[in-house]
């Protein structure tokens, strides 16, 4: 029994039955399918994270956020700022004190490296209806390079949590037809 | 060294029992079950606040629990539990006197003094920074205080185990080798070492930071090394309760295991891979390689998950041998309908088999393949899995082994016995519910900790879809079923340990009904007539869903924006 010693001393020279063998085949096969179906998506697949990514401090980056919004500012919402960066462009979304800034307006099927970093703590980019998840850190500038398929208009959920305003941290893209 | 321990024996395992050992035993696993009905209560206040029709707790409240919430279950009930279960391999099944009382008395009282403080600077010294309390979020210095705490403690509980071990063959309690449940309970300590050190690693400068003694701690560094903690914690459990599946196999059923040598290797493989799962929190950070993502997420090539679906065959494959063996043979599953389903160890043990393969296990896996983590991190199907693995698995597993501790080492009868048939249902479904409806919301994109997913007052407010809504809802309906099937439990265990009738010194329990060893299957399952057609068909059900799910959210990942 399991919860006394092994009726056989010699235990690990005992035969091991026929279908747990086949089990264990089966299991480890499926295990390299898995495994390397990550890196088949990385050559096959069109959602993969870069992993581009640099140190930065919260200073450099709002000057470079700033530089952004202020060139490319189209209109304001509830007093933020909406803006529509040219394609391939760099892009600043900026987390901190329970906001996203500023508010984005991509083009459909076009890309765009999109920096993301946080002020003060760790935040949660989290794109919906999308369903597209990214960690923001202080401190670190993350580079991700999107292509939106779809027109629409889309939320920034914080999705992680960061202090009381936590709940009221949502940002918003939107996404216009190429060339509008 | 002079060996005066006492020992008495147990009528009905004939096992030698050292009655320090035993008293300690005792005192981890009440002390356990007094946090879970605590952490239990401030799960059902998060889940009837997360419930958008009763969102009970104001924000503040809502995130102290949450917080209060992870602590209390994830860390306290289970370690408890798990130093209990620790003391009970070792010294017990070995029939040997425990190293050092001493030591493991104050061990004990560090991680209860370590779990009181940080329960005290959760509620009461605006320490609500979850459980994890990433850096910069700076907490009170006696939150970190508590947890190392009770670190410490833990470390000297799993010191006595090793020490034990030790003295054990030294005084020759055994022959040959340890029993398969010993050697489980072996990489569950192993593993602690592992993740305790972790632990100290990156709490104690945190510490240090929270008293001004440091400047800074990298907010990446920070995570990395504390999931190594957290993540590795979690996966004490699962090598503590598959060695709790085993005990209860053989304590039911007298189940042998199939092959000592795969059982033990698929241990030695958890040993060697689980802790490589710090990687499954950084899928989507900024600052690690596609390459280190892919060989740590997938524990070095899936080999610990290997270990768990071997165990998968080998528990279910190995009662239903012994079920056979006493005639219960007909067709693929008389021995699985004879089964004793009014037996709570049994009923619980089996629920907790199922759910933390099907729900926890694919699960898992899953949310943890470097680029469909994209479509998950942090939203509710994270809690939706680790409730899988952790309550369905692990604590209803505890449970159901509490129910042969109760007559066995408590030496008392259980008392409300129908009610005890019910629990790890009403549990069982209950906890099930709760995970398949979060990962349904998740799916849907719904935030975990959070707390008002309609967004009232945000500047640009988000609509989740209704059925976020409904799962949500459900979430709520079924978080209420599994507390009560918790209430049932620490009033069944309660009453039982402290008011249930006390076993005569040689007096056998009436219930729940463990078969006396003479009864037990000793010889079966040799190489070449074993046959386990049912556990066969289980397997196979479990392989085409597995397969079925993983390939779904590779689809559900070609579908959303590109990335690169």
């Amino acid at each position: 029994m399991a919860i006394t010693p092994p009726s056989e001393r010699i235990w690990w020279k005992e035969p091991i039955a026929k279908i747990e063998l086949i089990w264990i085949i089966v299991a480890f096969l499926w295990g390299l399918t898995m495994f390397f179906m990550m890196i088949y998506w990385h050559g096959a697949g069109e959602q993969n994270l870069s992993n581009e990514a640099y140190k930065i401090t919260a200073e450099a980056f709002t000057e470079r956020a700033d530089k952004m919004i202020a060139e490319h500012t189209v209109r304001t919402e509830k007093g933020l700022a909406v803006v529509h960066p040219p394609p391939d462009s760099d892009v600043y979304l900026t987390a901190g004190y329970w906001q996203w800034k500023p508010i984005l307006e991509l083009e459909k099927d076009q890309s765009y490296r999109v920096h993301m970093s946080s002020l003060d703590y760790q935040h949660g980019f989290s794109l919906q209806p999308v369903n597209i998840n990214v960690q923001v850190h202080p401190g670190y500038d993350m580079v991700v390079t999107m292509k939106p398929n779809q027109v629409g208009e889309f939320g920034v959920v914080c999705n992680e949590f960061c202090g009381l305003g936590h709940h009221l941290m949502v940002g918003k893209i939107y996404v216009v037809e190429s060339g509008e | 060294m002079s060996n005066t321990a006492e020992f008495r024996t147990c009528p009905t395992t004939g096992l030698k029992v050292d009655l320090a050992a035993e008293k300690l035993i005792k005192a981890n696993a009440v002390v356990a079950i007094v946090f879970l009905a605590i952490g239990g209560l401030f799960g059902l206040l998060v889940a009837l606040t997360r419930w958008p029709w009763v969102h009970f707790l104001d924000q503040n409240d809502f995130y102290m629990v949450l917080t209060a919430h992870g602590f209390d279950v994830l860390l306290v009930w289970i370690l408890f539990f798990e130093i209990a279960i620790l003391y009970f391999a070792s010294a017990v099944l070995l029939g040997s006197r425990l190293a050092g009382p001493k030591w493991a008395w104050a061990g004990f009282a560090l991680m209860l003094i370590g779990a009181l403080t940080t329960n005290f600077a959760v509620l009461f010294t605006d320490s609500s920074y979850m459980f994890t309390s990433y850096v910069p979020m700076k907490a009170h210095p006696t939150f970190y205080l508590g947890i190392i705490l009770f670190a410490v403690g833990a470390l000297l509980g799993v010191g006595v185990f090793f020490a034990t071990l030790v003295v054990a063959k030294q005084e020759r309690t055994y022959e040959g080798s340890i029993p398969l449940v010993t050697f489980g309970a072996l990489t569950a300590a192993i593993i602690a070492v592992f993740t305790i050190a972790s632990g100290a690693i990156i709490l104690i400068p945190t510490f240090l930071w929270s008293l001004g003694l440091v400047s800074y701690i990298d907010p990446l560094l920070y995570k990395t090394i504390w999931w190594a903690m957290g993540h590795s914690s979690q996966q004490i459990n699962v090598a503590a309760h598959v060695a709790v599946w085993y005990a209860i196999a053989a304590m039911v059923f007298g189940a042998k295991p199939l092959s000592e040598k795969v059982s033990r290797m698929a241990f030695l493989m958890y040993i060697l891979f689980l802790q490589l799962a710090s990687a499954h929190h950084l899928l989507v950070e900024p600052g690690m390689s596609s390459e280190w993502k892919i060989f740590n997420t997938s524990y070095a090539m899936y080999l610990a998950v290997l270990g768990s679906m071997i165990h998968g065959m080998t528990v279910p494959g190995s009662i239903e041998a012994a079920q056979r063996a006493r005639g219960y043979s007909k067709g693929m599953f008389e021995w699985l309908r004879k089964a004793p389903w009014g037996n709570p160890a049994f009923a619980g043990m089996f629920m907790s088999l199922v759910f933390f393969g099907f729900l926890g296990g694919i699960s898992g896996v899953v949310m943890g393949t470097e680029q469909i983590n994209l479509i998950m991190h942090n939203t509710l199907y994270v809690p939706g899995h680790f409730h899988a693995t952790v309550v369905a698995g692990t604590t209803l597993a505890f449970m159901a082994i509490t129910y042969l501790l109760v007559p066995l080492i408590f030496r008392r009868e259980l008392m409300m016995k129908k009610l005890a048939k019910w629990q790890p249902y009403v549990f069982g479904i209950g906890v099930a519910g709760i995970s398949v409806f979060m990962m349904g919301a998740g799916t849907l994109g719904v935030s975990r900790r959070h707390w008002d997913i309609t967004f009232a007052g945000a500047a640009l407010p988000f609509d989740y879809p209704d059925v976020a809504f409904l799962m949500m809802g459900l979430n709520g309906l079924f978080a209420v079923l599994a507390s009560l099937g918790g209430i049932m439990f620490i009033v069944i265990i309660v009453s039982s340990v402290f008011f249930g009738k006390k076993l005569a010194p040689d007096e056998k329990p009436s219930y729940p009904e463990v078969p006396p060893q003479a009864i037990a299957v000793s010889q079966y399952g040799n190489a070449e007539t074993l046959k386990i057609p049912g556990t066969v068909m289980m397997v196979a059900i479990f392989f085409i869903a597995f397969i079925l799910y993983y390939f779904v959210n590779w689809k559900y990942l070609s579908e959303v924006w590109p990335l690169s």
